[in-house]
């Protein structure tokens, strides 16, 4: 159970504070998620942290490879046909 | 008697009676301000229309996270071109940027100002935030440190922020009224959850104005930025100013919104369009009867260096200023050097102000009592308070109102310069065209020296080049065209065409 940070990542680094378990690190090119340690915030918060201030559409997914913010969800930019 | 140029509070009667602290009648925007609001303001360039000719200011990106989003934002942005808040090339860590700013300062002396603008929220980074004033407070310390945050988490930091004798905090209030606020930001991150819709934007609302009455409270000065968006905030703003007003705050900023399409904010993609010059200036008229208005903000990037207008962020990337060997103790001797010459420029030029305004000129227009038309001109210049740019040269013109009780800034508009813009630009439209299109409403462009080729074309537009004004203060000049234009009598013949249309 842990999830992932992808390319769309812009750097922001607002996630990295956040993390209960400590497992988000700043890496090149993007920042990552240390599957080992990432718990989803079970057990320390309703949601997880990093998707719940994340501004970044589609950036972080869960372990099925599914966006926590799906596109649409943050910005409201109608999506491209 | 300091009449000629005359400042908003002047130039409108106050709606709701006059206070004391806010009606006045010198040529300084900042005049009317109590002393001790006035000491601290005087030579930083964003809060003082006169100081903006003389000092620098720099922001320093060490801030990238944001606690909140706004339509007229696109956080993936980062971008080398781009002028505008929230953009910049490198986002630094707080050593980088203490190292930068001391380069910085060594380098330009007026340099007086360091901001804090984000890219993101300085707010949602206390810990970098922090630890790049607590050091630059120790190792810097002629230097004035200001903060400029969206306001979500101003309450909790405000104690801290007093520690650190952060003097100036601006505040983006774009609403008081969360209908109004749901239409501009789409959610907020608040306890641990992200909050949409008008729940999140009452909640910025309250920590905004709880934030401000905190701030208001220390005695730290509170400047309020909002971006006018028109169909959203435009018959609100007026609201807004009030209500900041009354709170203490004492500057607003209403800045025009940015929407271009290629920028990918949520706003530029829906078509929503920025406000025109008329309404921008509509409104901050409107607002001004309430509040002092500042009407020179260059709406700058959040790692932007130099005079306000101007970008020398390029001089000092991280690898350059890696290289630099800054011996800041020695600087800020220089440093003191060059703003004691400053000021003593600043207050000479106010002196002949005072004085040598008593002039025949304005016996001449109070002879003269046929009703005069106000005229904007835009003026060229680099700084200094007087006309000495070339038009060729000049990537925004400032915009003056002379009128029959004298002349008075309006604002500033941004073009390409017309010497650098090759043939074309964006889509088929010369640097000309950009120009007289963005001086529009002018009658004449003042500047030290135009050449032949756009002297044409600016005609045509009905704006008159003028060159004969080169290194006179711009207020003198724009008054002098004033005067040459009512005698030629072309105030009347157009103000008789005004009223056959009307």
């Amino acid at each position: 159970m842990a999830l992932e940070i992808i390319e769309s990542c812009t750097n922001c680094c607002a996630c990295e504070p956040l993390c209960p378990s400590k497992a988000i690190f700043e890496a090149k090119p993007h920042f990552l998620i240390d599957a080992n340690k990432c718990t989803e915030c079970a057990g320390d918060f309703e949601v997880p942290q990093c998707a719940a201030i994340c501004p970044i559409e589609g950036a972080i997914l869960n372990e099925d490879g599914v966006a926590l913010n799906p596109p649409g969800s943050l910005t409201g930019i109608p999506l491209a046909a | 008697m300091q009449l000629p140029v005359i400042n908003i509070a002047t130039a409108e009667p106050p709606k709701g009676g006059c206070s004391a602290g806010s009606c006045g009648s010198t040529d300084d925007q900042m005049g009317h301000l109590p002393d001790h609001i006035r000491d601290k303001v005087k030579n930083h360039p964003c809060y003082s229309e006169e100081a903006h000719h003389y000092f620098a200011r720099m922001h320093v990106a060490v801030a990238p996270a944001c606690n909140i989003q706004c339509n007229y934002c696109n956080r993936k942005y980062d971008c080398s071109n781009e002028s505008r808040p929230g953009v910049v090339s490198e986002v630094l860590k707080p050593e980088q940027a203490v190292k930068k700013v001391l380069a910085v300062a060594a380098t330009i002396p007026q340099m007086t100002v360091l901001g804090i603008a984000g890219p993101g929220d300085a707010l949602a980074n206390p810990a970098r935030t922090f630890e790049t004033f607590r050091k630059l407070s120790e190792q810097a310390p002629d230097i004035k440190l200001c903060v400029s945050t969206n306001g979500l988490a101003l309450p909790e930091n405000v104690e801290e922020m007093s520690s650190y004798n952060i003097d100036h905090v601006t505040i983006t209030i774009n609403c008081v009224d969360p209908d109004v606020g749901a239409q501009i930001y789409p959610w907020i991150f608040w306890n641990n959850k992200r909050i949409k819709g008008r729940e999140a934007a009452e909640i910025l609302i309250a920590q905004q104005q709880k934030g401000l009455e905190m701030l208001v409270a220390k005695g730290i000065l509170v400047k309020v930025n909002s971006v006018l968006i028109p169909g959203v905030n435009d018959k609100h703003l007026e609201e807004v100013s009030k209500i900041v007003k009354a709170k203490g705050a004492f500057l607003h900023n209403v800045m025009p919104l940015i929407s271009e399409a290629e920028h990918g904010t949520y706003y530029g993609l829906t078509g929503q369009r920025g406000p025109t010059h008329d309404e921008l200036q509509a409104l901050q008229d409107a607002c001004a009867g309430d509040m002092n208005m500042m009407r020179h903000c260059r709406q700058c990037r959040a790692d932007a260096v130099g005079l306000l207008g101007e970008d020398r962020g390029a001089e000092f990337t991280i690898d350059k200023i890696e290289e630099m060997d800054i011996d800041y103790a020695e600087a800020m001797k220089m440093r003191a050097e060059v703003h004691a010459a400053i000021n003593e420029e600043m207050e000479s030029k106010r002196a002949a102000k005072t004085v040598g305004r008593a002039s025949p000129r304005l016996v001449a227009l109070k002879g003269d009592l046929r009703p005069a038309r106000p005229v904007l001109m835009a003026v060229a210049t680099k700084g200094g308070g007087v006309i000495n740019e070339h038009f060729g040269h000049a990537s925004e013109f400032l915009i003056y109102e002379a009128s029959g009780e004298g002349v008075r800034f309006i604002g500033h508009r941004r073009t390409i310069p017309y010497c650098e813009g090759g043939d074309t630009c964006g889509d088929g439209e010369s640097a000309l065209d950009v120009t007289i299109r963005e001086l529009a409403g002018c009658e004449a462009v003042l500047c030290s020296k135009v050449g032949y080729e756009p002297w044409g074309p600016l005609e045509a537009a009905g704006i008159q080049p003028n060159g004969e004004h080169a290194m006179e203060p711009i207020e003198d000049a724009v008054l002098a065209v004033y005067e040459e234009m009512r005698a030629a009598g072309k105030l009347e013949a157009k103000a008789v065409e005004q009223q056959k249309v009307a």
